[in-house]
């Protein structure tokens, strides 16, 4: 009885609080025209979440198509197919661990960054000051924040899927010996543009949810230095379970 | 003056947080071109109406009237022109921490207005020098003292030149020094600028040697007000335990807690 | 001004890198070649039966060279075929109209593409025109049917005679997809 009883209390939580993200993003949407007319603000966002995120992207890109190389051979070779390895190494990282692992690192990188930084105005008064300077703080550092996320993903990602076909190249053909000219042309071959469309649309979805949640946990800290830990901490593990989610969502959806 | 005399005028104000009153039947004015001191214990509710006042938060019933503009109903872009005539000082200066000193105290107006850098830097070079800190300019807020950020804080809240200027805690934590400097900006940016000042304290002592008027709170009413003078003979008991920091009164010592004796005995039992 | 100055270049640097990607991606990885200006071409087409997982882009050969690409692939709703339109480079002016057009694949998991085989006649196709002879893919499911069907009906007799006399049965399952 008592455990029903949390369970319900629990899922109306949620609700609410999927409710009040909902909110939120209409918010942000509702101000991001006016916010568009400085995008010098926004530029600064995207150096932030995207370009201080690039060293790490680069190489797990890196390191993620070294292992795709190495254990796609090993497995095609067992079919006497290894000249697929290139179709086999793009059509993973472009679809599936390009958006995903990317995501995935940018909410560790990227979002924690943003959540603290907001949580940490929040706690030290530095948004309401702005209000009281008749300053809007969601429309002059919230939205940046947002959108500079929101454009920085889908680049990181795709930054992420180039590299890691080199690192599968790297492996595949320079260790491994798979002829270069069939990896190369098989890829071309058998992917279509409808797969790199499904790793675009992934990483945009992405970029929006991992941008909101970062600003949502930031934004409504609790305006104490614990508070702005849990922020992040929530921010992170929130994050990977709604890419995750939504990476099914959307791979079903392609199908 | 054409105007009233009070610049605020409270009416019957009420506002509850889930439920607990905070305020029931709120009435009080304040004075234009004075300094006006909100003091009384913690916990009665001095945040909570600076936050009334600024419209951060609306009432639930009765009106507030700031510089002739009803908060009650207000909408956001109006809050937002009045707000432009406040300032706000917060109690550890809420400087923005990635804009350096010359940055922050240049914020509002380059958010409000086109001027040319020519006249921003004159400007913010002169608010800076009128709280001392002009040499420190090109510092970032991370390097400057409590004392400091306050006063660049400050310098901020009057670059827009408000007609109201709000102090939240303006002396906690401070050196006697630095607060020795915040009192006198205090009376000198009213008596010189001609501002309204509202200080909302629990510190007796200084505010008794700046305040033109004060209020007393205390459970969501206002339980004194007059002068610092004045307030020092109030025939009240609430008010004689608050200026004169005596331990135990109308605000008890003690937590209101069952009787200790029947509690230590039964303590066994209970847990 | 020199923090602002590395900022843009840290935000223009990276936007780049990033615009870079996604191009390479839709360029380099797809055969959506980077033909701006195509070079002089011509088109053919060719009906299939069954086109298994043939895509846009794939390579059109002869002998293994390759003479161009599959540009669309469309569906004849009278005849229930697949209409592949494929794109020749102008210089392989001279395929016979008698020749013949199959689709392979590349390796055992590879992509598919499209081999032509020359005929013997004396005129060559031009643009717009139709090769009448193809073969369908291969399709790995429908062999494997066809010989568990084999075997099936060959039953308990592994005479090799009598399993070569089954040997028409390996066409039914296509007659039988082709009346549906």
């Amino acid at each position: 009885m008592k455990l029903i009883e949390e369970l319900w209390t629990s899922l109306i939580e949620s609700l609410g609080a999927l409710g009040s993200v909902v909110r939120f993003l209409l918010r942000l949407l509702a101000a991001s025209p006016r916010a568009l007319l400085r995008p010098d603000l926004i530029a600064k966002q995207i150096y932030n979440s995207g370009a201080l995120s690039l060293v790490i992207i680069m190489l797990s890109g890196l390191f993620v198509g070294m292992v795709l190389g190495l254990q796609g051979f090993e497995l095609l070779q067992r079919f006497g197919s290894e000249e697929a390895l290139g179709t086999a190494a793009t059509i993973g990282l472009v679809k599936e661990l390009g958006p995903v692992v990317t995501a995935l690192l940018f909410a560790g990188r990227a979002g924690t960054a943003l959540a603290s930084e907001l949580g940490l105005m929040r706690a030290t008064d530095q948004l309401s000051a702005m209000e009281m300077m008749a300053v809007d703080p969601i429309r002059r550092v919230v939205v940046p924040r947002f959108l500079g996320g929101v454009i920085a993903m889908p680049l990181l990602a795709a930054i992420f899927s180039v590299i890691g076909i080199y690192g599968a190249q790297l492996v595949g053909v320079q260790l491994m010996g798979v002829d270069a000219g069939s990896f190369w042309s098989q890829m071309r071959a058998s992917v279509g543009l409808s797969d790199i469309n499904e790793g675009i649309v992934k990483s945009c979805i992405f970029g929006v949810a991992c941008s909101l949640i970062a600003v949502y946990e930031g934004y409504y800290a609790t305006p104490t230095a614990e508070g702005v830990g849990r922020a992040t901490t929530r921010t992170v593990v929130t994050s990977a379970v709604v890419i995750l989610f939504f990476d099914y969502l959307i791979t079903a959806a392609f199908l | 003056m054409n105007q009233s005399a009070a610049i605020i005028e409270i009416r019957n104000a009420s506002y509850a947080v889930t439920g607990r009153p905070v305020f029931a039947g709120l009435d009080m004015d304040i004075p234009r071109g004075r300094i006006t001191a909100i003091m009384g214990p913690s916990g009665t509710g001095k945040t909570t109406l600076l936050r009334l006042i600024t419209g951060q938060v609306a009432v639930d019933s009765g009106s507030i009237v700031v510089a002739g503009q009803e908060l009650a109903g207000i909408r956001r872009a109006d809050l937002y022109v009045l707000r432009r005539r406040m300032g706000m000082l917060f109690q550890n200066g809420a400087l923005l921490t990635d804009f350096s000193v010359f940055e922050n105290v240049a914020f509002p107006l380059r958010e409000h207005t086109d001027l040319p850098e020519r006249l921003i830097r004159q400007l913010v070079l002169t608010k800076l020098q009128a709280v001392g800190l002009r040499g420190a300019a090109e510092l970032m807020p991370a390097e400057l003292s409590g004392g400091m950020s306050r006063r660049v804080a400050l310098a901020r809240a009057i670059v827009m030149d408000p007609e109201i200027l709000i102090y939240d805690e303006p002396f906690v934590g401070l050196d006697p020094i630095s607060l020795g400097v915040i009192l006198r900006l205090i009376r000198r940016l009213n008596d010189a600028l001609g501002i309204t000042s509202i200080v909302v304290s629990h510190d007796v002592q200084e505010m008794s040697t700046v305040a033109d008027a004060v209020f007393l709170l205390s459970g969501g009413k206002v339980v004194a007000k007059g002068t610092p003078q004045q307030l020092q003979t109030y025939p009240s008991e609430i008010v004689r335990q608050f200026i004169g920091g005596l331990a135990d009164g109308p605000v008890p010592f003690h937590f209101p807690a069952p009787d200790y004796f029947s509690e230590l005995l039964a303590g066994g039992e209970k847990s | 001004m020199r923090k602002s100055r590395t900022l843009n270049l840290g935000t223009g640097t990276f936007v780049m890198l990033g615009f870079a990607a996604l191009f390479f991606l839709t360029t380099q990885t797809t055969s959506r070649g980077m033909s701006f200006a195509s070079p002089p071409h011509y088109d053919l087409t060719a009906k299939f039966d069954n086109i298994g997982d043939l895509k846009v882009g794939a390579p059109v050969s002869m002998s293994g060279v390759e003479m161009g690409r599959v540009t669309k692939i469309a569906f004849d709703t009278k005849e229930y075929k697949a209409i592949v339109t494929m794109r020749v480079d102008a210089k392989y002016s001279q395929i016979p109209t008698d020749s013949d057009a199959a689709i392979y694949t590349q390796g055992l998991l590879g992509g598919k593409f499209i081999g032509l085989t020359a005929g013997g006649a004396e005129t060559y196709l031009k643009d717009k025109d139709q090769i009448d002879f193809t073969q369908s893919a291969f399709v790995l499911e429908k062999l494997i049917g066809q010989v568990l069907a084999n075997f099936a009906k060959s039953g308990g007799q592994p005479d090799s005679g009598k399993s070569k006399a089954d040997a028409p049965a390996v066409a039914e399952p296509k007659t039988t997809e082709k009346t549906k």
